[in-house]
């Protein structure tokens, strides 16, 4: 399929020049509900019965376009699927749905479908898109010297044999990502580097085959404030010159923001907003996004730490939660969003955190300690002493003491049970990416059928 | 003003490789007082992690330490190690990068407690220690219903949580974390440096906050440290050095770093030098924009900068110290792109 | 190396400091030669006392045509019969065995003997055990829980029994005694070598780097060949001079139980040994401590070798190389200023 690509130091001559608007450039990359399903292996008995023990939806679901010389930033937390997604593109990790059509232009032979490539087809995918991981002393063979591990793709590929050749282009690719003079790196190995120079010859092995696509993982989080400029400079002058397409994967806002015309951001693999950078810095609309603006940390003491932050962290993937997926910790979430029984163990165990010792006793006489509740829009809260009310006191003292808690907003009603209390929820309802001006959001708050339940609540 | 828990005085950390021995720590002065919390930032390979385990007497074997730490009237430098692991833990702490690693897999997160407090407060029975541990915990943010978890039912941001709250259990003076949130998402990290900005609130405890970030020392440290190259350049209020870096490296790691309110790319040119064969004189001058004549030739001479802070840097004299012609920019030759990191 | 061992206890990783400038040349090999050379200490003295002793039997198996006296099975010079089983003199220094044969001679012989059964035995395990090691490792699946399955069981087998057996089954089929017994202690070393490059395959596999192969398009036996090779062989080395040194003793065993090789086709010590212990109880002791001795001796040799390089190689076991720093005084280390030593009075003070 790919013919032998340019030579580096020749400039690609990229007909789109960074005037081109963005929505009249080739599409490189056009991403259709992906989805990146893991079977889960259950225990020795669940295999031996054949049992299905579920799955991971590490991709659930998601859609972009990139086109040609345009950045997009996927950026969300670890387990937000963003890194499972960019190595999916590559086939490291197995696409279970969707569509991925990927175009490398004309002098690649023109557009190819991604999903149900089997792996030697793959193979040769892997020369048109490249990665570029977060750690690069992890990614370069410990074992391989700078010039063979960079010449290494021209093998791989069989481009050329020319030892001529392969030594032109490796010192060209040396000169471009600026480990000059060219001389002292070639038979240096990882272990000799610092961390930015070790990135420079992560990205000479990108660019040896002139690749359409550089799919970067992280690839300045691992390394020093003061290098980091340099390698995003550096990957922006790749990209000017050599006519790039980045998807940059990253969890920092704050180089997304100087780095990508696109942001799309991800929580546990599916996106949440997506739009052009600009504005999405100006007006983040998703609470998610607004959270992660607020909680970079800025070289400002004038500034306090960020209070108002989301609680907890990403929950686990095999068990979503109901509903919008970022619901338990959203300080905006409302009615809709999907409340459920194991947000009744959440608030008690938020509530245990915060009451003295013995207060917590007391309280857990009651109720017992929480068990793994269903997943479901009906909660049974056991009460220990059946038929005194104490549960439904202990759920009305919670309440008085923070009645601003957004799970109360999710509560219909409180009804007394035998041997308990029944709360029920609302019906929770998934969130659909929806156009707001240039963005797209997937938030229930931007939704106007339930604009009246909306609470006007501060985010940060 | 209260008195200091910790005061390193011209300490030095140099350990030995193949290629010679290491300048990590190349004497170093600072105070942190009591209740207090102190950022000490640099680039990786600066030695501000080797300073931070110098302090708590934790460093390789065949590295030789001299100078002063004195804590609270105790010199710590040349005390024996068996007598140093007594002091650790009991009024030194440690929080790690790591909190996956520090923990036993096999361990309940009750055992763990269990154990350090035993180990130091033999006294204690087992009530007391439930009672204390869970306490900690609580104001770790960890729900006293997880007490008897083992460590792998928890995320990342509640071990390290549960990590802060084992070294501070003890009620130590002075803690040393080194870079607790760099292995943390955005959002925990917040967390976790929320939770250290309340120690003091909750626990009296002095602190001292190892980062490459100068965001996390602005949000959680009172005054800050800068280290380059095995030496402090810079120490100060984090206000005045923030808002007035003295130093040039100051100033050229404050504008490099990326943040939200960044509007240009910048960057400090060459690395960061090699602490086996540290430049002469000044170790920064080789990369900074003002360097003088002098800067090449003599160490400088630690001064109080007129906003207060204390700053290693020709450029702020003294000058009688300065030999004539010293004053003129250096002339240098091209920076060699091989020396950029 | 792996990222791990950048993670140095108690100070920051020395990688991390910009590296020096003068770039010397070196492959995987080159940096086994370099740690070997680095080695101090006990570990020196291990390696370098069993380097010599293995030297000196290696030189003898070389050479041993120009150093032994007589022939292996010669029992006559010059139309003269050797004395039946005389002790040691002038012409025979360590005494004649039963068979009027010289017994320096045959020692000579049999250092030529066992080393060339242990290379051929190290060798062969190596380019079998090794690959199956890469290939089980690499690829998982069905084909690596039968690769284990077979390799377990042959693990668990009594080794000299299976040996026995090997032998046996070879002594029609493979003419040269030197071969059948290196083919059958092949088989016991064999699950051995695939063990322990599985292992290091398996954890080898999930790192960066290799999935960086795949990411460029490289196939599974260029990542198995370029890529896990040279980073999973690191304690092969340790392996194969322990192995080698068991594999004596195994050789020597065959040969004591007469399952090994016949005294016509090549000397042989375990062989020695046995018909030696016969005469023991005449007092002739020449017969049997000479090749005992040899035995003991090749055995310790690599022994310590190997025990050497694991203590150099190990990372585990190897200590950071610990030069022990020694602090220049205060006044050396200004190198510049004159008045450094009273800033420092003066720079404590003003803190105070």
């Amino acid at each position: 399929m790919p013919t032998k690509p340019d030579d580096l130091d020749v400039h690609h001559a990229h007909l789109e020049s960074d005037a081109t608007p963005l929505d009249d450039r080739p599409v490189v990359l056009d991403v259709r509900d992906l989805r990146v399903h893991f079977a889960l292996r259950g225990g020795f008995f669940d295999r031996l019965l054949g049992r299905s023990s579920g799955s991971v939806k590490a991709v659930d679901g998601v859609s972009f376009t990139l086109r040609k010389g345009e950045v997009l930033g996927l950026v969300g937390e670890s387990g937000s699927g963003k890194t499972t997604t960019a190595r999916a593109l590559l086939g490291l990790a197995p696409i279970t749905g969707g569509t991925v059509r990927f175009d490398a232009g004309p002098e690649f032979g023109g557009a190819i479908e991604l999903t149900g490539l089997r792996e030697p087809q793959f193979r040769a995918v892997r020369q048109a898109i490249q990665l570029v991981f977060q750690d690069p002393h992890a990614s370069l063979n410990p074992a391989m010297d700078l010039a063979t591990a960079v010449a290494h793709p021209l093998k791989i590929h069989h481009i050329t044999k020319d030892r001529v050749e392969i030594d032109r282009r490796v010192r060209a690719a040396f000169e471009r990502v600026g480990l000059a003079p060219v001389d002292q790196y070639l038979h240096k190995y990882p272990a000799d580097l610092s961390g930015g120079q070790k990135q420079r010859a992560v990205l000479a092995r990108a660019i040896m085959l002139n690749p359409a696509l550089l799919v970067a993982d992280e690839p300045v989080s691992m390394l020093d404030m003061s290098v980091r400029a340099k390698i995003l400079q550096l990957m922006l002058d790749l990209k000017r010159d050599l006519g790039l397409t980045y998807l940059y994967v990253t969890h920092d806002l704050a180089t997304a923001k100087f780095f990508c015309d696109t942001i799309a951001i991800m929580y546990l693999g599916r996106i949440v907003e997506i739009g052009p950078a600009a504005q999405i810095y100006a007006d983040p609309k998703h609470p998610y996004t607004r959270s992660l603006l607020a909680a970079i940390p800025e070289p400002d003491p004038r500034r306090a730490v960020p209070r108002n932050l989301p609680r907890g962290e990403v929950p686990d993937a095999a068990r979503p939660p109901l509903g919008c997926s970022f619901h338990p910790r959203c300080p905006a979430a409302f009615a809709p969003c999907g409340w459920e029984a194991r947000d009744v163990n959440a608030l008690l165990e938020q509530r245990w955190t915060a009451v003295e010792e013995g207060e917590y006793e007391r309280e857990r006489a009651v109720v017992g300690d929480p068990v793994e509740l269903e997943a479901g829009a009906t909660a049974l809260l056991p009460d220990i002493h059946a038929g005194s009310g104490a549960a439904a006191a202990l759920l009305d003292d919670i309440k008085s003491a923070d009645p601003n808690e957004p799970f109360w907003r999710g509560v219909r009603s409180v009804e007394p049970e035998p041997g308990g209390v029944r709360l029920d929820f609302n019906e929770p309802v998934d969130p659909a990416l929806r156009d707001i001006g240039s963005v797209r959001v997937a938030c229930h708050l931007h939704d106007p059928r339930f604009a009246a339940l909306a609470a006007p609540v501060e985010t940060p | 003003m209260a008195a200091p828990v910790i005061s390193v005085r011209d300490l030095r950390v140099w350990y030995g490789t193949e290629r010679g021995p290491v300048r990590a720590v190349d004497g170093v002065s600072f105070d942190v007082r009591a209740g207090e919390t102190l950022g000490l930032v640099g680039e990786s390979g600066c030695g501000k992690s080797t300073l931070g385990r110098g302090i708590l007497g934790l460093l390789p074997t065949g590295s030789a330490v001299d100078g002063s730490v004195r804590f609270r009237d105790r010199e710590l430098v040349g005390v024996k190690q068996s007598d140093m692991r007594e002091t650790r833990g009991a009024e030194l702490g440690l929080i790690f990068q790591e909190p996956m690693t520090r923990l036993d897999p096999l361990m309940r997160i009750s055992e763990h407690f269990a154990e350090t407090l035993r180990a130091h407060e033999p006294e204690l029975s087992s009530a007391e220690i439930d009672a204390r541990s869970i306490d900690t915990l609580r104001r770790m943010g960890i729900p006293p219903t997880r007490f008897r978890h083992y460590p792998h039912e928890f995320s990342g941001g509640m071990r390290q949580r549960i990590m802060i709250a084992l070294a501070l259990v003890l009620n130590p003076a002075f803690v040393v974390a080194d870079e607790p949130t760099t292995a943390l998402d955005v959002l925990v990290e917040a967390q976790i440096l929320s939770i250290l900005a309340d120690l003091k609130r909750n626990f009296d405890t002095s602190l001292l906050l190892i980062t490459h970030n100068l965001g996390i020392v602005a949000e959680a440290c009172e005054r800050v440290a800068v280290m380059y190259a095995g030496r402090i350049v810079e120490e100060g209020d984090a206000r005045q050095v923030f808002s007035d870096p003295s130093h040039p490296y100051t100033r050229e790691l404050l504008r490099s770093t990326i943040s939200l309110s960044t509007t240009a790319l910048h960057y400090i040119p060459g690395s960061p030098p090699d602490l086996v064969d540290p430049p002469s004189g000044c170790h920064f001058h080789p990369r900074c924009p003002s360097a003088m004549q002098v800067c090449s030739r003599l160490d400088p001479v630690e001064v109080r900068a007129a906003s207060g802070q204390r700053v290693s840097c020709w450029l702020h004299g003294p000058d009688e110290l300065i030999p004539p012609g010293g004053t003129a920019p250096l002339q240098r030759q091209e920076l060699a792109s091989a020396d950029e990191a | 190396m792996t990222a791990a061992s950048i993670a140095e206890p108690g100070g920051e990783s020395i990688l991390d400091t910009p590296p020096p400038t003068n770039s010397r040349p070196r492959g995987p090999f080159g940096r086994l030669w370099q740690q070997v050379k680095q080695a101090q200490g006990f570990s020196k003295w291990l390696l370098w006392v069993g380097a010599a002793i293995t030297a000196v039997f290696i030189v003898l198996a070389v050479f041993a045509p120009l150093i032994a006296p007589y022939g292996f099975d010669q029992y006559m010079s010059h139309g003269v019969r050797f004395a039946k089983q005389g002790s040691p003199n002038g012409t025979h220094w360590f005494g004649t065995n039963v068979r009027s044969v010289d017994v320096l001679s045959v020692v000579i012989y049999g250092s030529r003997t066992a080393i060339e059964v242990v290379v051929l035995a190290v060798v062969f395990s190596l380019f079998i055990g090794v690959p199956l090691g890469l290939i089980s490792g690499y690829y998982g699946g069905w084909l690596d829980r039968i690769l284990v399955l077979i390799m377990d069981a042959l693990f668990a087998f009594p080794y000299l029994l299976l040996a026995i057996i090997i032998a046996f089954l070879l002594q029609n089929s493979v003419g040269s005694g030197v071969l059948t017994a290196a083919i059958a202690i092949t088989v016991i070393y064999v699950p051995q070598y695939f063990r322990v490059v599985r292992g290091q395959v398996l954890s080898a596999r999930e790192e960066p780097y290799v999935e960086a192969a795949r990411a460029l398009g490289a196939r599974p036996r260029t990542i198995m060949g370029r890529y896990l090779f040279f980073n999973v062989i690191q304690s092969v080395p340790v392996i194969a001079t322990l192995n080698a040194a068991d594999a004596i003793l195994t050789l020597a065993g065959l040969g004591f139980l007469g399952f090994g090789i016949q005294p016509t086709q090549a000397a042989e010590w375990g062989y020695e040994l046995q018909r030696g212990v016969a005469d023991m109880g005449a007092g002739l002791w020449w017969t049997s401590v000479f090749p005992g001795l040899a035995i003991v001796s090749l055995v310790t040799g690599l022994t310590l070798v190997g025990e050497g390089l694991n203590d150099v190689l190990n990372p585990v076991l190897r200590k950071r190389s610990g030069r022990r720093v020694v602090l220049p005084r205060r006044d050396a280390a200004a190198t510049t200023l004159p008045t450094r030593q009273g800033d420092n009075r003066g720079r404590g003070e003003e803190l105070a």
